[in-house]
Order: C-alpha cells, then sequence, then structure tokens
C-alpha cells in the first residue's frame, strides 16, 4: 500500500501545554508526492500539531522522523532549512509590497559585491512571477504589482509557489481554501495537485471534506488531539468521513446541516 | 511554417505595462500624492509669496528648516515604515547640542571629542529605545515617550548641575564651523548638503540594498517577517540608532550653526518630522512609504511653514495651513494607495 518513502513521519507524538495535553500519541506518515489530508474541526488540535511539524513547537514526548532520521526543530528556521514550508491561511501576508519583493523577502536577489551588494528588483520579478506562472496563475504578469491587489486564490498559489521554489520538499498548508470563494478555491485546489504531481509531501489541512476528497490520497481525522482515524483514498465516503470528523454527534442533525449549507 | 502544436505557452511579458501603462504605473507609487501636494503648495506661496518667496533668500528659508527636519523625517520615516515611532528625537536634539556644548564649550576640549561624545549619545539612546522594543510588547510609542522624558529631564538636571544655567555657548573651531555651522553664499545653511547626503544614503538602504525589503517586511507583518528569516530584532534597534544617531547629529549642527545650546530646543520637531513623513505618503502602521515622498513631504512641510511669512497671511494661521494639508495628505494618500492595491482584477 505504501509504496513511496516517507519524507516525514511522527512516532506517538504527545504535546502539552503545562497541564493541558492537547496531542496525544500521534503517528503519522507524510510521504513524497503524495498529499495527506489533516481533517479535524475547531479546537481538534490542528494548529499544534502543525506548529509541531513546522518546528514552532517541540513535542513533549515522541520522535520526529525526517528521512527516516530522528531530528529536532529548535526554530521555525530550522525546519525551513530542512525543506518543510508552511503556508498560512491568508498567503502572503505582506499586502502592501510587490509581487517580486515579498515573495523573495529574506532572501533577496543581489548584484553588486560587498557592502555595495543591490537588490536585483528585475531579477526577483522575474523569477517571482515565471514561478507562479508555471503553476497555471497566468493573470500573474507583473512582478511590481502589490500583493494585497491579488484575489485570494492567487494569493495562496504565490506563497505555494514561493515554497516550492526555495527547495521546499514538505508542504504544510494551513487550511488554504477556507477563505475562498468555490471557484478560488478550486484553483488552489489544482495548485495543490501539481505541486504533489512535482513529488513534493503535501500536508492539506482543512475542515472541507469536499477539498480534502479532491485532492487527498491519506487522510487522518483528528479528534480532541488523538488521531481517531487513519485511512486512505476511497476507503471511506464522504459521508463517513464527516461523521468522523464531528466525533460521533447525531449523524441526521448534522446532514440536515450539511445538506443545507450545500444547497445554500 | 510548420505546423506547432498549440500549447499555452507563456506570452513575453517583460514589456507589458510599461509604456501605455506609464501614468497608471506613476499613480500607484507611494510618493505621487505628496508630489502632488507640494507642487500645488509651491505653486500657492509662489503666487501669493510673491518675488520674495521665490527669491534665493526665500528659498534658503525653507531649504534649512527642511534640512534639519529632513534629516530627522527619513530615519523616522524608515522607523514607521517598519512599523515603528519614536518620539525620543525631540529630547535627543538638545541632549546632543548640550553635550557637544559642554564638553568642546564649556571644558574647552576640542571639538571632535564634544561631537563623537554627541552622537554616541544619539545612538546610545537609540539602543536603548531599540532593545526594550524588542524586549518587551510595549508599543514604541510609549517606549520613546518614556525615553524621551527621561533624556529631558537628565539633560536639565545635568546641564544645570554642570553649567550652572540652562545654556551653554560653544564657539566652533574653523574646520567644525565650516563642515557643519556655515552659512553657503551667505544664507544657504550647510546643513542642506548634509540633508542631501542623507537622502541618497537612505535612498540606497530603502530602495536598493536588501535591507530595505526586510524594512517594508517588517512592516508589513513582523511574525512572517521573522519566519522568513529577517534578523527583526538588529533590524529594529539598527533603525532606532539610526533615528538617535540623526536626531543627535541636528543637534550638533544647531550648536555649531546656532554658537549656544539651549535645554528646551527640539521639541517641535517630533511632531513636525511625523507630520512630514506622513505627509510624505508613509502609512501610518508600516509596510508602505518610500524615501523620495518622505522628502517631497518635509518639502511641504517647509515651504507651508517659512512660506507664510512672506504673503499677507497672519503667520499664525501657518498651523491652521499644515493641520489641514496633513489630513488632506493622509486622504489622498489613502487613495493612491488604494489605486495601487486594486489595480489587478479588471479582466476577471
Amino acid at each position: 500500500m505504501s509504496e513511496k518513502p516517507a519524507i516525514l513521519e511522527l512516532k506517538n507524538v504527545n504535546k502539552s501545554f503545562g497541564p493541558i495535553d492537547v496531542l496525544h500519541n500521534i503517528s503519522l506518515q507524510i510521504r513524497q508526492g503524495e498529499v495527506l489530508c489533516l481533517l479535524g474541526d475547531n479546537g481538534a488540535g490542528k494548529s499544534t500539531l502543525i506548529k509541531v511539524l513546522s518546528g514552532v513547537h517541540k513535542p513533549t514526548s515522541g520522535e520526529i522522523l525526517m528521512d527516516g532520521k530522528a531530528v529536532s526543530f529548535g526554530r521555525p528556521g530550522a525546519a525551513q532549512e530542512r525543506g518543510i514550508a508552511t503556508v498560512h491561511q491568508f498567503g502572503g501576508t505582506f499586502p502592501l509590497m510587490s509581487i517580486g519583493r515579498s515573495f523573495f523577502v529574506g532572501l533577496e536577489p543581489t548584484k553588486g559585491w560587498g557592502p555595495f551588494k543591490i537588490y536585483d528588483r528585475k531579477r526577483a520579478n522575474e523569477i517571482a512571477v515565471k514561478a507562479v506562472r508555471d503553476f497555471g496563475i497566468t493573470r500573474i504578469d507583473d512582478g511590481d504589482r502589490l500583493v494585497g491587489g491579488l484575489s485570494g486564490g492567487e494569493r495562496q498559489s504565490l506563497a505555494i509557489a514561493r515554497a516550492v521554489h526555495f527547495g521546499a520538499r514538505v508542504l504544510i498548508l494551513d487550511e488554504p481554501t477556507a477563505a475562498l470563494g468555490v471557484k478560488q478555491a478550486a484553483h488552489v485546489l489544482r495548485i495543490v495537485n501539481e505541486a504533489k504531481r512535482r513529488g513534493l509531501a503535501v500536508v492539506f489541512i482543512t475542515h472541507q471534506v469536499m477539498h480534502a476528497m479532491a485532492v487527498g490520497d491519506h487522510f487522518a481525522v483528528l479528534i480532541r488531539g488523538a488521531i481517531a482515524a487513519d485511512f486512505r483514498k476511497r476507503e471511506k465516503t464522504r459521508e463517513e468521513i464527516t461523521d468522523l470528523m464531528a466525533g460521533g454527534e447525531t449523524m441526521a442533525d448534522l446532514e440536515a446541516e450539511i445538506e443545507h449549507e450545500l444547497h445554500a | 511554417m510548420t505546423a506547432h502544436p498549440v500549447t499555452s505557452t507563456p506570452t513575453p511579458m517583460a514589456n507589458r505595462g510599461r509604456s501605455g501603462l506609464a501614468l497608471g504605473r506613476l499613480a500607484r507609487r507611494p510618493e505621487t500624492g505628496s508630489f502632488l501636494g507640494m507642487v500645488a503648495v509651491f505653486l500657492f506661496f509662489a503666487i501669493f509669496g510673491g518675488s520674495g518667496f521665490l527669491s534665493a533668500a526665500g528659498t534658503a528659508s525653507w531649504l534649512s528648516i527642511a534640512s534639519e527636519i529632513g534629516i530627522i523625517a527619513l530615519p523616522i520615516g524608515l522607523l514607521m515604515i517598519a512599523g515603528e515611532l519614536d518620539i525620543s528625537v525631540g529630547a535627543v536634539i538638545p541632549a546632543a547640542s548640550l553635550t557637544a556644548a559642554i564638553v568642546s564649550g564649556y571644558y574647552g576640549l576640542p571639538d571632535w571629542l564634544g561631537i563623537t561624545a554627541a552622537l554616541g549619545l544619539g545612538l546610545a539612546i537609540g539602543l536603548i529605545n531599540g532593545v526594550f522594543v524588542t524586549r518587551t510588547t510595549i508599543p514604541s510609542l510609549i517606549i520613546t515617550i518614556g525615553t524621551m522624558f527621561g533624556t529631558m529631564g537628565l539633560t536639565l538636571g545635568l546641564t544645570v548641575m554642570i553649567a550652572g544655567s540652562t545654556g551653554v555657548s560653544l564657539v566652533p573651531d574653523e574646520l567644525t564651523k565650516t563642515l557643519l555651522g556655515q552659512y553657503l553664499g551667505g544664507m544657504f545653511q550647510v546643513t542642506i548638503l548634509w540633508w542631501l547626503v542623507y537622502i541618497a544614503a537612505l535612498l540606497w538602504l530603502l530602495h536598493i540594498s536588501p535591507v530595505g525589503n526586510w524594512i517594508y517586511a517588517l512592516g508589513g507583518d513582523k511574525e512572517s517577517a521573522r519566519n522568513a528569516g529577517i534578523p527583526t530584532k538588529r533590524l529594529t534597534i539598527g533603525l532606532f540608532m539610526l533615528s538617535g544617531f540623526s536626531a543627535a547629529f541636528v543637534g550638533v549642527s544647531q550648536v555649531m550653526v546656532y554658537q549656544s545650546a539651549q535645554v528646551l530646543a527640539g521639541q517641535s520637531f517630533i511632531f513636525n518630522s511625523i507630520m512630514c513623513v506622513v505627509i510624505g505618503g508613509v502609512l501610518l502602521t508600516g509596510g508602505f512609504g518610500s524615501v523620495v515622498g518622505i522628502v517631497f513631504g518635509t518639502i511641504t512641510f517647509s515651504i507651508v511653514n517659512q512660506g507664510i511669512y512672506f504673503t499677507s497671511i497672519d503667520p499664525n494661521m501657518g498651523s491652521v495651513i499644515i493641520g489641514a494639508l496633513l489630513l488632506i495628505a493622509v486622504l489622498t494618500n489613502d487613495t493612491f494607495r488604494q489605486l495601487a492595491l486594486s489595480y489587478s482584477s479588471k479582466k476577471a
């Protein structure tokens, strides 16, 4: 079943903040060229899990393996250097910066030498625009445009393209479609597929089952900090997953609610 | 022609939006609003201030004012782009003036020693501001108000204790006078040349060097900037030290020009410099602005400040014009910023 190698693996990871246990015994495998969908309702521990994966938090106990070897990320930068990139809900967070500038923030291309190194605006713009266009966002053609002028989906795409450009192997997407309309969300899902096609391991965090099913190869449902279900594509139906996420709440009520939502 | 498979090859984009949209491109720059404001104010005073305002002496009067405020407004502007404020400059100016005057005037030590001590003091206060801002979660507005009062109190107390009065005089030597205190052509304060040096240096820092990108990122979103690997703390401390140094520089050049230092000088610089920066199109909450804009804002402010004396308008009304100008500037800058942001989704 699991032909592809796991890039990142969690083994019995626990995380508690003081007396509060947030994650219990999490074991997960994140494989190359696969999309792992992390499903869970608000407060299920999704964000804490992302923070453990991206090096913001250290697990209280348990192991993180990268390429089969135990690793410990002391700070977010360390995980980034190992190729673990996190893209947050609103993508590029510098609305008033140009596409080229925000793409290269912290890693500016320069020309010149020594203390006279200058920011290479032209090259930054060219690379940034090409990187997003390669992901199929052809509406972006001017690197001087401000990020704040892009649509939500375009911003997400820009952020993903940025992570991929800088050599990410594991892409953690924190609710990338949550704030988007249907069309924009489809846009982002296409980009997720493209990242997967390029061999990245993608962790896709969402509570929208439809979005998860559109791109996921592997699913994990998180309830109150523990993995309640771990299954592969086509092993469960949408209804079953939704039911799982709700944590055993009366199915009929939930169904009605969701049906209502879908028709609205 | 051979048949090519029709694939969606990206069209060459290098030249798009260059020629036809030149005007639109200009309208999206942060300094456009402030440029228009500057031209309007200049025309207003050229018409109502007449030949007096346009004369060399008239020009010298606003340029000299502009250079002193400008040297402080530029680093304040960078701090504001990075999302911080520095109120303490108002106290650093007299503190630096008096340090130089006491060391070189009262004690009679060489000028360079007094100047070094004064600039060192500015850097030190900047360092204190920066360390407090990066180590605590207190807004920089509050922290620098605190250091302003601390510096003010120490300046007053120590000056009276050492020199026995609230003013100390200093007669600079020839070299110092030439570099910092002379009037070029009998009317243009030499500070104007230093301002030009400042403009060139900060233009380079903010718009050409990669550090400029860090400053914008810091003001855009501190958390993301840190995650992107930018040394946010060092950068913040550096910017505060730059503003402390610049305020001290203005303090030193004032004492060399006026040959005396007063404890209560410099208060007006706090609001005036912030006003120049805001008129210049810098977003108060950070992340947006330009050096050229700040320069335009400074010139606009100084023209109103001095131009009023060349008109028949009551000079006391000058503040009314400046106040109105500030509001108009913020409104138009908001408009231009929206224009910059909304430029995009026309072909949806």
